[in-house]
């Protein structure tokens, strides 16, 4: 059933080659951010906020500092003297002000308000149940309904949105699915998810002497951490060196620090002692920064065929209190229908604060867009009556099709997603199931088979200023063994195995003579580390590509050492070959000794050593496509739900490592049950999470998870190496896979509502036809389109009354993908012809356009974040102007401003 | 807080140390007696991670107390591999089936199925995979666990790819 292509070589790559990482995983020798200790070394304990929302009145600390063994107790105040900005992803200052302490106010439960130095741990909570926190106690906004009804989150902010884009209204998708043969609307509610890393938050900070900063921290990319906090702390004075060798498990929580890991470092550079925080269970469940906890709803029409029409979208996530990125999460709408034939897409999302903890990172981030369309398509099939892999087959974008473009404009040129069913369809028999479920119907037993097909971007570099390449550093050491100092870095993934297989294969040289190190800002280069499912794709490419720069290094030298032509020359297992000559055979350590220590063998020009390095960029999105299938049986007198079969058929185009690719999206698949059936990290009416414990919150077990079956596709990518990214794709396809196949089996019984996790409870309300869920966890009803609180006009076609005066300096705002984006424009008219110039901290650019009535329009080039044609149309009433800005893949922006001259 | 003296045979060494009556076994063994490979993931007896040897039983050394160990005989990961290095069987058999991603859950698996493997008599699939239920792991979907599991019960594993 494996159907992997290795590439040309595949000594290496393609093959299942042990792991690298194992031996000392394995032993406890590994190095996690808890085993690194200082000579008097302190420990942090935080005091927390017991309640969502309130003013803080009085902090009384005067016995914890009392208390032996104890050396600081700090708050807001005092950790003023060092000033931090938290940044988000994208390393931009928060929308809203984050404090590192809650300062007069506390915004949600586990709220740090006090931060406790102490010889350890234990003492530092002995003195943290000692301080006295008194709080003016106020009514929390928990929910998105809350968010949209309820009071500012934040005093001094328009409304709670905390981002939004696209358009609010749509009178063209309004009259397209008004004339579709079939219509679907359905709304789905994700519940709140905790990533969960085995490994909690930590860090352990070091202040060496007066101008370095030693931090070790468990995250995603040394690199990236480095960065952000050179920007954060803004202390040129200090070089800062990040280090992070294993860490257990992140899965997008670890980004970037965020308001306990700044605290510690800037209690640090205030007390100059060496700190340690390490992140408890009950911290991580209620303090760390959470994922999902979103609402979609979409209207889907259909013609007779059930060839897709048109569709819209309204989504809003509830981003909690100090998001780590508050955006409105534009990529649901980029890849919702990215791999379907569909003439129309619009949308509206929107992101909202509220008194929770901060929205973070989870694999696949934007997974949301595979959940609904896929229970959607098979809503839809039931309905018209069609068979869910017909309705897929009549609107996927096939091989055939290609290239092409997205209705949001991004380019396709080598999905296979249609590919990949058909595939699927090879291994899993649907005739022969549908015979097994309808004998097991007989016997009261409910089976089910779900399909669910998608493509995911994967390796993305240049489109975000911290997307970049990759970089690989290799050496063939003195002694003939191989080096390479890596900008990837792994929590699981792996990279120490699969870099060295990639150069091991190009280079010529045996895997167990190549040694990968990262995980030291202070070697290597910058990259953002485990992100967008990238590190296979992009470092995969720089390996190859240092490696081959490496290998003509050493072909240059052995041929002039052994006066034989360059093309006669291999390297082969790690010895060196003259086509014809076997008397001249000489080992990589020969070469090398003489490449180090005798420069006056070395040709003319020839730089001394075997050292090569290389930074690949790929191309701007590296898509991976796959279909899954999954069949359950659900226990109609229990609402259990037993998975029997699941099969993946995924294209990551070559592999480096089929273990490691089957096990990234077994694990993403396991995530997907826990999605689905399990995980729910809540909060009751009052804002008090209401899973605090691994008994509450439910991660799947080995009994909860299935043997995963795997066909490999493996068609080449464009990308060096030909690689496609695999790491969230598990995450993504696996939840409406899942949900599909318990819809179906349950589907004598009625439909099942599109609201995670599928509990017992919620399954037994579909099966016994009624409602069992108590009033105050009932979701509430979600409104189809959300309230605005604080709606922007939008550009109305509508001529105007009076003519309106356009000359002159405007400052505008645009709801970009990044966030608000602020500007400056100055405009000219004469007669229909529009100029101007738009001033922004990207620059100035000038503009021509034109001008009816009093609506405004141009076009312009951007080459930031990526390159495009931005279309402007707004118009100007009185001192306002407003209307959107058409922005490629990213949709439409909102724009909103006002006259200042 | 009361000093207690401790001793054990801790990874086949005598050891004698000192904790404060509520001093956590697996804090003890990580700061006191040196023993990283002991990890702590939740504190409360649920992920399993923490699961080291005491008297031949394996126990969650976050819900034991170091003073309760007083006496005992325990094995942590560091102690499991031969002198020569070679890898104890569960480990060997987690390697080759590639049964851990990120690591940060393994010792504790390690030290479950070599205690209830390290018999004459092989425990059955069903019983190492009950005792498994009691671990979690975030990384893997406990795939390469599964084939680990299947070859360490003497049965072929079920790998399909």
């Amino acid at each position: 059933m494996n159907e992997t292509t290795p590439i040309a070589a595949g000594r290496f790559i393609g093959q299942r080659m042990p792991r690298k990482e194992d031996p000392r995983l394995l032993t406890g020798r590994g190095t996690f951010v808890d085993d690194i200790s200082f000579p008097g070394m302190l420990h942090v304990a935080f005091v927390r906020s017991p309640i969502a929302r309130g003013k803080i009145t009085g902090i009384d600390l005067s016995v914890a500092r009392g208390m032996p063994g104890v050396h600081a107790v700090y708050t807001a105040a005092d950790l003023a003297k060092i000033k931090v900005t938290p940044l988000s992803f994208f390393l931009t200052p928060s929308e809203v002000e984050v404090p590192l302490l809650a300062t007069d106010h506390v915004a949600y439960a586990g709220d740090p308000v006090v931060l406790i130095v102490a010889d350890d741990r234990y003492l530092a909570e002995d003195a943290a149940s000692v301080v006295t926190v008194d709080y003016e106690e106020e009514d929390p906004v928990v929910s998105l309904a809350d968010a949209r009804n309820g009071a500012l989150v934040h005093p001094g902010t328009e409304s709670n949105v905390s981002a939004a884009m696209g358009l609010d209204e749509d009178e063209d998708g309004e009259a397209l699915l008004a004339g579709a043969a079939h219509l679907i609307n359905r709304t789905v509610i994700h519940q709140r998810i905790s990533q969960s890393p085995m490994e909690t938050r930590g860090i352990v900070v070091s202040k060496q002497g007066a101008g370095e900063l030693l931090v070790h921290i468990t995250c995603q990319s040394p690199h990236m951490i480095a960065r952000y906090l050179t920007i954060a702390l803004g202390m040129p004075e200090y070089s800062i060196r990040v280090l992070a060798k294993d860490v257990g498990g992140s899965f997008g929580l670890k980004n970037t620090p965020w308001r306990e890991e700044l605290a510690v470092i800037a209690a640090a550079l205030l007390l100059g002692r060496p700190l340690k925080w390490i992140e408890d269970r009950l911290e991580n469940l209620i303090s760390a920064n959470q994922a999902r906890e979103q609402e979609m709803t979409m209207r889907v029409g259909f013609d007779g065929q059930g060839k897709l029409l048109a569709a819209r979208g309204e989504y809003s996530s509830n981003n909690g209190a100090y998001p780590q990125g508050a955006d409105a999460n534009v990529a649901v709408h980029m890849f919702m229908w990215a791999a379907y034939k569909i003439p129309y897409y619009s949308f509206y999302t929107q992101g909202w604060y509220s008194n929770t903890v901060g929205l973070a990172a989870y694999r696949g981030p934007w997974a949301l867009e595979s959940l609904i369309r896929e229970a959607m398509l098979d809503i839809a099939a039931r309905q018209l009556g069609i068979d869910p892999v017909e309705i897929r087959r009549r609107n996927l974008v096939t091989l055939a099709d290609q290239p092409t473009a997205t209705t949001m404009g991004i380019p396709l040129e080598d999905i296979t997603p249609a590919e990949c069913l058909e595939k699927l369809l090879t291994v899993l028999d649907i005739d022969a199931f549908r015979r097994e479920q309808a004998a097991a119907r007989q016997e009261g037993r409910h089976l089910g088979l779900g399909i669910a097909t998608y493509i995911e971007p994967t390796g993305s570099a240049g489109s975000m200023p911290v997307m970049t390449g990759e970089l690989a550093q290799l050496r063939v050491e003195p002694t003939g063994k191989v080096t390479a100092t890596m900008s990837t870095h792994s929590q699981g993934h792996g990279t120490q195995t699969t870099m060295a297989q990639v150069i091991a294969d190009r280079l010529g040289v045996p895997y167990e003579d190549v040694t990968v190190f990262e995980g030291d800002s202070a070697h290597g280069g910058f990259g953002p580390g485990a992100a967008g499912s990238r590190q296979g794709v992009i470092g995969g490419g720089a390996s190859l590509k240092a490696a081959g720069l490496l290998q003509q290094k050493v072909k240059t030298l052995a041929a002039h050492l052994l006066n034989a032509n360059v093309e006669d020359v291999s390297l082969e297992g790690g010895v060196i070959h003259v086509a014809g000559s076997p008397e001249m055979t000489r080992s990589l350590r020969q070469i090398a000794e003489i490449a180090y220590g005798e420069p006056a063998r070395l040709p003319p020009g020839f730089e001394a050593g075997l050292e090569a390095q290389y930074r690949y960029t790929p191309p701007p999105m590296t898509f991976t496509s796959a279909a899954h299938g999954c069949i359950v049986e659900v226990d109609i007198e229990t609402g259990f739900v037993k998975i029997l079969r699941w099969i993946s058929s995924e294209d990551c185009g070559n592999v480096i490592n089929p273990a490691v690719v089957e096990g990234q999206i077994a694990g993403g698949l396991a995530q997907a049950i826990g999605m689905v059936l399990l995980e729910e990290a809540g909060y009751d009416a009052r804002g008090n999470p209401i899973a605090v414990t691994f008994k509450d919150y439910l991660l799947p077990a080995i009994s909860d998870v299935p043997d995963f079956e795997y066909v490999h596709a493996s068609t080449p990518s464009q990308s060096e190496g030909g690689f496609r990214g695999v790491g969230e794709g598990g995450a993504i396809i696996g939840p409406p896979t899942l949900f599909n196949a318990i819809a179906d089996a349950l589907s004598p019984f009625g439909e099942v509502p599109l609201t995670l996790p599928l509990t017992p409870t919620r399954l037994l309300e579909v099966i016994e036809g009624r409602s069992m869920t108590s009033v105050a966890h009932a979701p509430a009803p979600v409104a189809p389109v959300v309230t605005e609180v604080a709606p922007a006009p939008v550009a109305a076609p509508a001529p105007p009354a009076a003519p309106a005066r356009v000359d002159g300096l405007w400052k505008m705002v645009m709801a970009s993908p990044m966030g608000g984006q602020e500007m400056k424009g100055r405009l000219a008219t004469e007669g229909t012809t529009l100029t101007g110039t738009l001033l922004s901290d990207q620059g100035n650019q000038d503009f021509a356009g034109s001008i009816e009535g009093n609506r405004l329009k141009w076009e312009m080039k951007v080459t930031k974040p990526v390159s495009l044609t931005l279309k402007y149309d707004l118009v100007v009433e009185g001192d306002s102007i407003s209307g959107k800005v058409k922005m490629g893949m990213f949709g439409t922006a909102k724009l909103t401003g006002e006259r200042l001259e | 807080m009361s000093e207690h003296k401790i001793e054990m045979v801790l990874n086949g060494h005598s050891h004698r140390g000192a904790a404060e009556g509520r001093r956590t076994l697996c804090d003890y063994l990580r700061q006191d007696a040196g023993c990283t490979g002991v990890h702590v993931g939740c504190e409360h007896g649920v992920c399993g991670a923490c699961t080291v040897r005491v008297d031949g039983q394996a126990v969650r050394s976050c819900l034991m107390l170091a003073v309760q160990a007083d006496g005992c005989t325990v094995t942590t990961v560091e102690g499991l591999a031969a002198a020569d290095g070679t890898l104890h069987p569960v480990q060997q058999a987690m390697q080759d089936e590639f049964a851990l991603q990120c690591g940060f859950c393994t010792p504790g698996v390690v030290i479950t199925l070599a205690t209830l493997t390290d018999v004459p008599e092989k425990p059955s699939e069903a019983a190492l995979l009950a005792a498994m239920s009691g671990h979690i792991c975030r990384c893997t979907g406990y795939q390469g666990i599964r084939r680990a599991i299947r070859r360490l019960a003497g049965e072929a594993t079920g790998e399909r790819a």
